[in-house]
């Protein structure tokens, strides 16, 4: 078989996994794309109406403006990461890993394949909460290409980490446990609602261990043209993770960890 | 270009508990057989093909695939091997069409052709009315004929199908065993395990048995059947006379009124019973096996193993040097 075949045929292998993972998640919409455009309406209505009216201005905008980059991050991290993680482990628990196991599916495509389902959902859930806020506030885009990457490269890393997640995990609690006990307090604790400039030196200095914050100050720069670390330390660091990440989920499928006797 | 469709040198498996599912075992599989691969639950059957189909990871050994060994030329392998599993693997919640579809996408078919084909083997295996409903409201049989359908999406050279009538009923086996049957005659090689030994004999060519991980029997079913030494038949009759015959070796026995049951060696014919009866004016209303002629002699085989096995077990410890 000549390759420029062989490269066709695992592009079709790569698109069919796609497919069926976004197939999968708007069949189950109200499960998965409802929820964090309700979520997100409480979070404007709550912090960005009620209790932002009383915080004023925040970098020149008002309190509204500058969470909404911060909860439409928040959005995009929960939903690629549990995408992957569900969707993975579901396909180890019913077994139906195997009809990707069976077919002469490079293992490199299907780890793209969860990964980019993952990172669909991530973004259609942004545009949805981007939508939302928009309701709510009049949205202005400082620079597209830093907002583009960002989200992208976000999604992209915790989808890459649900994957892992799924990978390990041998109970539909192992799944829940690294979004509830990890990623919500990272998240929150990420700068979505404050800048760090208001944390005395030392918790300033403990915030930047957390990589949630570069994520959430780079897209708020792409949105405001403010953020509390600079853009390229936030590019750099999420990139390092993707490779990273990358790196050790597909080292676990070749060596089929957790899905091959 | 070779005119083995599998052939399995010295495998060997090793669980992570150290529990030793094969042993060196090695067979062929020629190209165009319909081949039974028999043995008690936990021989290692499921391991064999799992390792075939490369989802499970092999210890020691060799496994090519039309030539394609798994471990230089796996994708090329795969492209060659259709598998329905033991078990339903697919996603309860997709509907027949996107299962199959999907499938053949992974195999690098373009989606229109793929619909296309998926029209083909749906109707072959009476699932076209139902390739719009999600898999989970299929009955059991369905599901396991939608699992044929989803292996033959690619066409493969070789089918390899884990107890595929596994709780079926009589009707849907016996339609499913007419598929198989002319699909080998159209040229698909078959694997086949199955605990039906019924089924092993009716559509199997070859057959090889496998227990406690080691190949206990390797030949033709014809060449099995013919080392049973004796029959057993069951007729029923219109009435059954106080004193039974002795017909020379051929022994038989009153069950009850209407039953009359009849040891056949190997060497006699049936018919020196039926001149019996007929001297004797009994009618013959119905006759059948008393039972499985193969059941008899797997039953002989995996005993011979499992005994063999129990007496190395009782050998007395060596010491640690």
């Amino acid at each position: 078989m000549s390759s420029k075949v062989y490269n066709r045929q695992a592009f079709i292998a790569l698109q069919s996994i796609i497919t069926k993972e976004i197939t999968r998640y708007f069949r189950i919409w109200i499960q998965t794309l409802l929820p964090p455009a309700i979520t997100m309406s409480l979070y404007f209505v709550i912090f960005g109406k009620l209790i932002g009216s009383r915080v004023g201005m925040m970098e020149g905008v008002s309190y509204m403006e500058y969470i909404t980059p911060g909860i439409i991050m928040m959005s995009v991290i929960t939903n690629s990461y549990s995408n992957v993680a569900s969707s993975f482990y579901s396909a180890k628990f019913q077994r139906n890993i195997e009809e990707l196991l069976v077919a002469p599916v490079p293992t490199l495509f299907i780890l793209l394949g969860y990964v980019f389902g993952g990172v669909s959902r991530g973004l259609i859930t942004g545009l949805v909460v981007t939508l939302v806020a928009s309701q709510f506030v009049e949205l202005h885009i400082h620079n597209y290409a830093i907002v583009f990457f960002v989200i992208f490269l976000t999604s992209m890393m915790f989808a890459t980490a649900g994957l892992v997640n799924a990978v390990f995990a041998k109970s539909f609690d192992d799944i829940s446990i690294i979004p509830t006990f990890v990623l919500t307090p990272l998240t929150y604790l990420g700068g979505v609602f404050y800048s760090i400039k208001m944390l005395p030196d030392f918790w300033q200095n403990i915030s930047l261990a957390n990589p949630v914050l570069y994520m959430v100050n780079g897209f708020r720069y792409g949105f405001i043209g403010f953020s509390d670390i600079p853009i390229e330390h936030a590019l750099i660091l999420i990139s390092v993770f993707i490779l990273s990440l990358f790196s050790v989920a597909y080292y676990l499928l070749i060596k089929g960890i957790g899905i091959r006797a | 270009m070779t005119d083995n469709a599998i052939e399995i040198n010295h495998l060997g498996k090793t669980y992570d508990n150290q529990f030793e599912a094969l042993k060196d075992v090695s067979f062929t599989v020629k190209q165009g057989d319909f081949i039974a691969l028999l043995g008690p639950n936990g021989a290692g059957k499921s391991t064999t093909i799992g390792i075939i189909c490369s989802l499970v990871n092999k210890s020691v050994g060799d496994v090519k695939v039309f030539g394609h060994s798994i471990d230089t030329d796996l994708e090329l392998a795969k492209r060659c091997i259709g598998l329905v599993p033991q078990e339903f693997n697919f996603s309860q919640f997709e509907t027949c069409q996107q299962i199959v579809v999907n499938q053949a996408g992974y195999y690098g078919m373009p989606r229109n052709k793929a619909i296309k084909r998926a029209q083909v083997v749906l109707e072959q295996l009476g699932l076209l009315e139902k390739k719009d409903d999600q898999a989970r409201s299929l009955s059991g049989g369905m599901k396991r004929r939608l699992m044929i359908a989803r292996a033959l999406m690619h066409e493969p050279k070789i089918l390899i199908l884990d107890e595929p009538t596994a709780g079926v009923d009589i009707e849907i086996r016996r339609s499913m065993w007419e598929f198989l049957q002319r699909l080998n005659q159209q040229g698909t090689t078959i694997v086949l395990t199955t605990h039906y030994l019924e089924e092993a004999e009716q559509l199997c060519r070859n057959i090889v048995i496998i227990d406690q991980g080691e190949i206990v029997e390797n030949t033709s079913m014809k060449e099995l059947v013919t080392r049973l030494d004796v029959e057993t038949f069951v007729l029923d009759v219109d009435r059954i006379p106080e004193q039974l015959p002795d017909l020379d070796k051929i022994k038989l026995r009153k069950r009850d009124d209407m039953r009359l049951e009849v040891d056949l060696p190997k060497e006699k014919a049936l018919n020196q019973v039926f001149q019996w009866l007929s001297d004797n004016k009994i009618r013959v209303l119905s006759m059948r096996n008393k039972t499985n002629r193969l059941e008899e002699l797997f039953v002989q085989l995996t005993e011979k193993t499992t005994s063999e096995s129990a007496k190395a077990d009782k050998k007395p410890p060596t010491e640690a040097k």
